[in-house]
């Protein structure tokens, strides 16, 4: 209960004066049933060098990109829509992401300390 | 009949499609750029091969959202003939017209070729000019032409018959279940990774090709 106050009035006060700037990085791999033959070429490579007891490797993408939201469950929910739409390939991929506020976007001059 | 051959920034096999519907088989075609809404004179539409967006990010997963997809999807939707021809196969898999989707070939190096292919189904407009069982030969060129899609999915396309062509003898990419090219449940949208249109002109050879693009007529 305390802490669903205390995002309404986080919300409410972002809503009257910041968006949030975040960072997001995100994640994107392949299902474990879709085969991954890079994968495989890499684990041979690792061998060849040498090291011995590396295996299972699977290869996926790293993506970074930065938004704004009023919120972070905002921006969550704008990130999982551009990760299922576009970002990944739900057939073969799974996703999982970070976000990380950065400092706020003034909108204010005051906020800007103009 | 109409053909409409859809032109994505990359696309690169658009002018032999409408070489072999133009100029071999005398039939009205224009060509439509992405930017293009407008599909309703067109019979048939061709998502032809290439390179359409650099392949960026995944093959064909930005060129779903061009503005002609949406109209793609509405004369799918109305009944009407979609083909999707090796990048066009991943573009409609991206959009979600075909089930499954097309990833790296098993062995990982792009594949040349001229496999055998059997013909599955013949009772489609795409299929009717060959025979069921009949095997033929359609030329490849792909990195990303291995056919997968969950074992639900599989096993539906298998039950209701919309598996058209499969690699038959060597499997040159690794797609599950040999699938060369399918089609959607109601059969008005097919997708294959093999170029017809690089078989229909006996100069190049090979004339296996044709008879898809004759069975539309």
């Amino acid at each position: 209960m305390a802490v669903a106050i205390q995002r309404n009035l986080e919300e409410d006060w972002t809503e009257i004066s910041m968006t949030l700037q975040y960072t997001a990085q995100i994640y994107v791999t392949l299902r474990p049933s879709v085969l991954d033959p890079a994968g495989v070429a890499v684990q041979s490579g690792i061998k060849q060098l040498g090291y011995e007891n590396i295996n299972q490797v699977r290869i996926g993408k790293y993506i970074q990109l930065n938004l704004q939201a009023a919120s972070e469950v905002e921006a969550s929910d704008r990130l999982h829509q551009v990760c299922d739409r576009l970002l990944t390939n739900p057939v073969i991929e799974n996703y999982r992401f970070d976000l990380t506020l950065q400092s706020p976007v003034p909108t204010t001059p005051q906020e800007a300390g103009v | 009949m109409k053909f409409g051959v859809v032109v994505f920034p990359g696309s690169n096999c658009d002018r032999d499609i409408a070489y072999v519907t133009q100029e071999l088989l005398q039939q009205p075609t224009r060509m439509v750029w992405h930017e293009e809404t407008e599909l309703a004179d067109l019979d048939v539409v061709i998502i032809p091969g290439g390179f359409s967006y650099g392949d960026y990010l995944r093959c064909g997963a930005l060129a779903r959202f061009s503005p002609v997809m949406q109209a793609v999807v509405d004369h799918a939707a109305a009944g009407k003939k979609v083909f999707g021809v090796c990048n066009g196969f991943q573009v409609l898999t991206e959009s979600g017209l075909l089930p499954g989707a097309l990833v790296r070939n098993r062995d990982l190096h792009f594949i040349c070729d001229r496999p055998a292919l059997k013909v599955e189904r013949t009772n489609l407009a795409w299929t009717q000019e060959y025979q069921t069982g009949e095997v033929i030969t359609l030329p490849i060129a792909h990195g990303e032409g291995c056919y997968y899609a969950d074992s639900q999915t599989l096993a539906d396309l298998e039950a209701n018959h919309q598996v058209l062509f499969r690699y038959h003898g060597d499997n040159p990419n690794g797609s599950l279940n040999n699938i060369a090219g399918i089609c959607n449940s109601r059969g008005n949208v097919l997708g294959m990774m093999p170029h017809p249109e690089r078989a229909a002109d006996p100069v190049l050879g090979l004339t296996d090709g044709m008879r898809l693009f004759k069975g539309l007529l």
